[in-house]
Order: C-alpha cells, then sequence, then structure tokens
C-alpha cells in the first residue's frame, strides 16, 4: 500500500514529465506560430521580448507569400508530386507487401529484409548515382525527377510495413474465398484490401508526409523556382544571401503543416491501429 | 454432390512427405471422417482435395473427373475451416452470399437460397449481424451455410467444433450429422478426437504418419483394429496391449477386462491383476494396475460398471482375478500388425 503522500509525489512527477516532454514538442510550432504573425520591426528588435507580440500581429508576411513568391505555386508542386508519389507507392508496395507475407519460405523473409535494408541507405549517398539516371532520362530541373526518386525511399518502408499487417491477417480468410469461387487475386482485392485499410491508411499519411518534408533530393536535382516543391522554395527563394525572411519562413512553413496535422488528427486511431498492425485487434 | 477418390496421394514439404500415398474412396453422399493425431497428414490431405495445396504426385477424382489441375473455384467443393475463416468485413448475409455472388447467381436467386440456407440452421434472425458479433456456436452455423448455399459437390469441414466448448460441441456434432443425412451431402469431415469420428463418420479412415492404418466403419475400426496403432489410438481408455509369445501382442479392450466372476463360462483367459488406482467416473469406474507375468510398456487398465462391481470387492495394492473373453482378444504379430490366425 502507498500512502497518499508518495501518490501525490508521484502524480506530480508523472505531470512535470509529461509537461517538459509536451513543452519540448510544441515549442517549435509555438515559435512558428508567432514568428510567422509578427511584425518585421518586432522581429528584428533584439530588445523586445522574443516569446510574445510586442507590437499588434500582421498578416503581411502571408499577403507577401502569395503576392510576391511562387508560394502557390510551390504548395501545388508538392501537391502534385504527393499525390503522385502516394499513388506509386500503393501500386507498388501493397501487392510487395502481400507477397512478401504470404511467401513463408525462408527466401521470403531474406527478401523482405533485403528490401527493408535498402531503406537504410542514406540519401546523401545515393544522389550522386541518381543523378546519372536522371540526367539519362533528361528529367534534370523537373520536379518530375522528385516523383521518381521519392518511391525509392517511400516504397521499402511502406512494403514493410504492409507485410507485418498482411501477417497478422489470418489466411482462411482469403483460403475461403478461394475455395468460394475467388481467384487467388480476387481474393487478395476483395478480402486483403478491404481488411488493411488501416494499414492502407497509414501507408498514405506516411508517404505524404515523407515527400512534404524531403529536401536533399529536392535541393540537388530542381533550381528552378516554379519546379521546387515547398520544403524547398521557402528555403531557398526566401533567403536571399544572408538576409532571411523570417516571418515569411515560417508563415509559408505553417501553412505547409497545418493541413499535414489535421490529417494525422483524423486518422490517428486508424493510424496507430496500422502501425501495431493486428496486435491491438 | 459427387464422389471422391483420390490414388496415391503424396504430398512432400521439401523432402518431408506430410502425405505419404494415401489411396481412398468416398462413395457419393458417405460422411467420411479422417482421425489421427495431430501432424499426421489429414489436414494436408483435406487441402489437397479442395484445391489449396497441389498434390505432389497422386490423382484426385471428384465427381469421376480427374481435378489435379482444376484450381479450387472450379472444384465446386466447399470448406468449413477450423477458424471458420468468416469475411468480417461482410455481414452474415453477405458472407452466405458470397460463394454465389462469385458464380454470378442471379440476385433473386441468391436471395432465396440465403433464405433457404438460414433457416435450415436458424440464423435467419441474424442476417445483418457482422461475424464478430456473433457467439462461438452462430459462427460456425454460419460457415456451414456458407459452405452449403451453392449445393457443393463435396463437403470438407476441418476440425470445425474444436473452437466450440463442451457442451456445444456435442450439440453441434448432431446438427452437423442429421443435416448431412438429410441433405446427402458427401462430406470429408478431419479430426483428432475420436469421439467425434466415432459418433459421425459413416466411416473412418485411421492416418498416421501420411499413410492410411485403417479404413473401415466406426464398429471395425473399434472391434477390429488392422493394427496397434489404430488399437491404440481409438478407444478412451486404450486398448491394453501386453507382450505375447516372444514377438507378438496381445490387445483386449478395458471394458473386457473384468473380474474372473463377472464372465460366464465359456473361453476365457485369466490374469492376475494388481489394482494401483481407481478412478470413479460415475457410469464406469476405471481401475490402474499391473499384470502378473506379461509385460506392458502402459498400464493396465478395467473400466468396470459400478453398478455390477462393488467399491469394496477392489482392494488396492491387492491381486484380484480378472479375465478376458477368448473372443475379446486381438493378436498382433512383431510388427504391430492384426494377426488373424487367431
Amino acid at each position: 500500500m502507498s500512502s497518499p503522500v508518495s501518490r501525490s509525489l508521484r502524480e506530480t512527477g508523472f505531470f512535470l514529465g509529461v509537461t517538459f516532454f509536451v513543452i519540448l514538442a510544441a515549442f517549435p510550432f509555438y515559435w512558428m506560430v508567432i514568428t510567422a504573425f509578427k511584425q518585421n520591426s518586432d522581429l528584428y528588435d533584439i530588445t523586445n521580448t522574443p516569446f510574445w507580440f510586442n507590437e499588434p500581429p500582421t498578416l503581411e508576411h502571408i499577403k507577401y507569400l502569395f503576392e510576391q513568391t511562387l508560394f502557390t505555386r510551390w504548395l501545388l508542386n508538392s501537391l502534385v508530386i504527393g499525390l503522385c508519389v502516394t499513388a506509386i507507392t500503393l501500386v507498388t508496395a501493397v501487392p510487395a507487401g502481400y507477397s512478401l507475407a504470404r511467401m513463408t519460405s525462408r527466401k521470403g523473409e531474406a527478401l523482405g529484409i533485403m528490401i527493408f535494408l535498402t531503406y537504410l541507405v542514406p540519401p546523401t549517398l545515393l544522389f550522386l548515382p541518381l543523378s546519372r539516371i536522371i540526367a539519362v532520362l533528361g528529367l534534370q530541373n523537373s520536379m518530375w525527377s522528385l516523383v521518381l526518386v521519392y518511391p525509392t525511399f517511400t516504397i521499402p518502408f511502406c512494403s514493410w510495413l504492409l507485410m507485418g499487417f498482411f501477417k497478422a491477417l489470418p489466411v482462411e480468410i482469403e483460403e475461403a474465398a478461394i475455395v468460394d469461387g475467388c481467384s487467388l487475386f480476387g481474393a487478395f482485392i476483395k478480402m486483403a484490401i478491404p481488411l488493411s485499410v488501416p494499414a492502407i491508411l497509414t501507408v498514405v499519411i506516411f508517404t505524404f508526409t515523407l515527400t512534404l518534408q524531403e529536401f536533399v533530393y529536392a535541393l540537388t536535382f530542381v533550381s528552378s523556382s516554379d519546379q521546387k516543391p515547398i520544403t524547398l522554395g521557402v528555403s531557398t527563394d526566401l533567403i536571399r544571401g544572408d538576409v532571411f525572411f523570417w516571418g515569411e519562413i515560417m508563415a509559408g512553413a505553417l501553412i505547409a503543416a497545418v493541413p499535414v496535422a489535421i490529417a494525422y488528427n483524423l486518422f490517428l486511431d486508424r493510424f496507430i491501429a496500422g502501425i501495431t498492425g493486428g496486435a491491438v485487434k | 454432390m459427387a464422389a471422391v477418390l483420390t490414388r496415391d496421394i503424396v504430398k512432400k514439404f521439401g523432402e518431408v512427405p506430410a502425405v505419404n500415398g494415401i489411396s481412398l474412396t468416398v462413395p457419393d453422399g458417405e460422411f467420411m471422417v479422417l482421425l489421427g493425431p495431430s501432424g499426421c497428414g489429414k489436414t494436408t490431405f483435406l487441402r489437397i482435395i479442395c484445391g489449396l495445396e497441389q498434390q505432389t504426385s497422386g490423382d484426385l477424382l471428384i465427381g469421376g473427373h480427374v481435378v489435379n489441375d482444376i484450381p479450387p473455384r472450379a472444384r465446386g467443393v466447399a470448406m468449413m475451416f477450423q477458424s471458420y475463416g468468416l469475411y468480417p468485413h461482410y455481414t452474415v448475409r453477405n458472407n452466405i452470399a458470397f460463394p454465389l455472388r462469385t458464380q454470378r447467381v442471379p440476385r433473386e436467386e441468391i436471395q432465396k437460397k440465403v433464405d433457404w440456407a438460414s433457416r435450415l440452421l436458424g440464423i435467419g434472425h441474424l442476417l445483418d449481424r457482422r461475424p464478430r458479433q456473433l457467439s462461438g456456436g452462430e459462427r460456425q452455423r454460419v460457415a456451414l451455410a456458407r459452405a452449403l448455399v451453392r449445393e457443393p459437390t463435396a463437403l470438407l469441414l476441418d476440425e470445425p467444433l474444436s473452437n466450440l466448448d463442451a457442451k456445444l460441441r456435442t450439440l453441434a456434432r448432431q446438427e452437423i450429422k442429421n443435416f448431412q443425412q438429410s441433405v446427402g451431402l458427401t462430406t470429408v469431415y478431419v479430426t483428432h478426437d475420436q469421439v467425434e469420428a466415432m459418433g459421425m463418420g459413416d466411416r473412418i479412415a485411421v492416418i498416421d504418419h501420411g499413410r492410411i492404418r485403417q479404413v473401415g466403419t466406426p464398429t471395425e475400426i473399434y472391434e477390429d483394429p488392422a493394427d496397434l496403432f489404430v488399437a491404440t489410438f481409438v478407444g478412451a481408455p486404450p486398448m491394453n496391449v501386453v507382450t505375447h509369445n516372444g514377438g507378438g501382442y496381445l490387445g483386449f479392450r478395458p471394458e473386457n477386462f473384468l473380474p474372473r466372476n463377472m464372465i460366464e463360462d465359456g473361453g476365457a483367459t485369466e490374469f492376475s491383476f494388481r489394482v494401483d488406482r481407481s478412478e470413479y467416473l460415475g457410469s464406469e469406474r476405471i481401475v490402474y494396475g499391473v499384470i502378473a507375468d506379461f509385460d506392458s510398456s502402459q498400464p493396465i487398465t478395467a473400466k468396470l460398471p459400478p453398478a455390477h462391481v462393488a467399491e469394496a470387492s477392489i482392494h488396492p495394492g491387492e491381486w484380484h482375478r480378472f479375465a478376458v473373453k477368448n473372443s475379446a482378444l486381438r493378436h498382433f504379430d512383431a510388427g504391430g500388425n492384426r494377426n488373424t490366425r487367431h
């Protein structure tokens, strides 16, 4: 039996710990939000306290983004890249994950591990050989080069993630469908896919977020402003020489982050179910 | 409905044979039980019949046609899995309708057949539920309805009762058997439970290590086991086996091993039986012990009717005069095969 004193001490410790990590995680977002709405004179006056508004908030940075830069174009580029990469990833990773899950031999397992290992090769090693391929295909300085390159890291991880999920699906369901008149492919479409919607949603969100935040490949392969995705556009076109347009940079980051945050929250439960596979069923 | 016939079916996983040459004929309308211990190859054999596994060699005929290379969906067989394999994202109605939909049966006919099958199994009130909202017994009936709805050539069941509790199992056993008799469906039923096998099968095929040890009616399997494996696998407690005449074996069922005075004269073999322990089970009393002058790897058991043998007459630790009618003795040769000369 624990005494009331030790229990309240433990609770206090728990909440102190949680508070610490919440602040640690949320502070950058807070910083981003207030910077996006601060006037320049407020922002660059080092005598002001930086943690709150010293002058009234303003929308001028956001206005500048939309009127004076190609921000809308970058947003659109990121959206198109994200959708294409997500589609490519789904079309390849879902069948790949399924095959790996149902190939129960040792070869199947080895293949699964090999696919996962490719995910561990860092982009900084890969962009040199990849740039040759991009050049040969005539995709230099085009956002379509990114549509081609991004699946190299989304497909391995997503195949692996889906493999874990498909393994947790009882194989009897598909076998019953096969005996009941489906082909193997029919059983996959009618049984395996509808039952793995949580995992597929996870893949969609994961892929979309990864492509949205990718920077190294975009910086390497794209240089024209109108072909840039948002990460690259904001951090290259809004830094001129050693002048940082902090207000605009933060406003751009905020606008790109909000839809993703909303999407995550909407699908949080399914997302967790997808990541943990069948374990929570 | 159709007869199922297999000729020398072999299935190897790598170098390991799971099914090692099974030839079996299941005539049209028969209830055939495949009985054997876990890992004996009976489920693999069933999966070969329905087409989920491809045999390494041998022929499979359904309704007189060789179906070796025909995919499961075209064989017209229905299978009920141990875990039922219901479709969790479909309602009960759609689960039952699924085999008809894949065959593009017209909508009105699907409706009619689903109603027929659900009425037959008494699950009409569950049609709009999903499998996870059903109890074990209800799931089992839905699985059975789904298996029957398209009037299969043969019904294959893989330990369908093992997920039910003991009471429900007895009930479901009756239902499946009644149902099979009324529809007259060729049925192959896999189980490791000898009570299910004895109670349901028209015939039983006892399987061990991928081979059939004996095929016969429940009575034949029990009364005239072909070898020591069948003799000791079927029956609870199993047949007593003692070494005899040097190399051979002598077997007798525990219920035939009785106090000498309970056996009327006319050919009985006497044994000296030392009782070690006795269990009272209500309808019977199981007595464990050893017999003099014979070797046995297992304790010898006797199944006594409590109504006729008073508890006071059996003293643990003492030697008693027991006997077996000669007609109830079974002789086996040194290789374990039945020796029919006796």
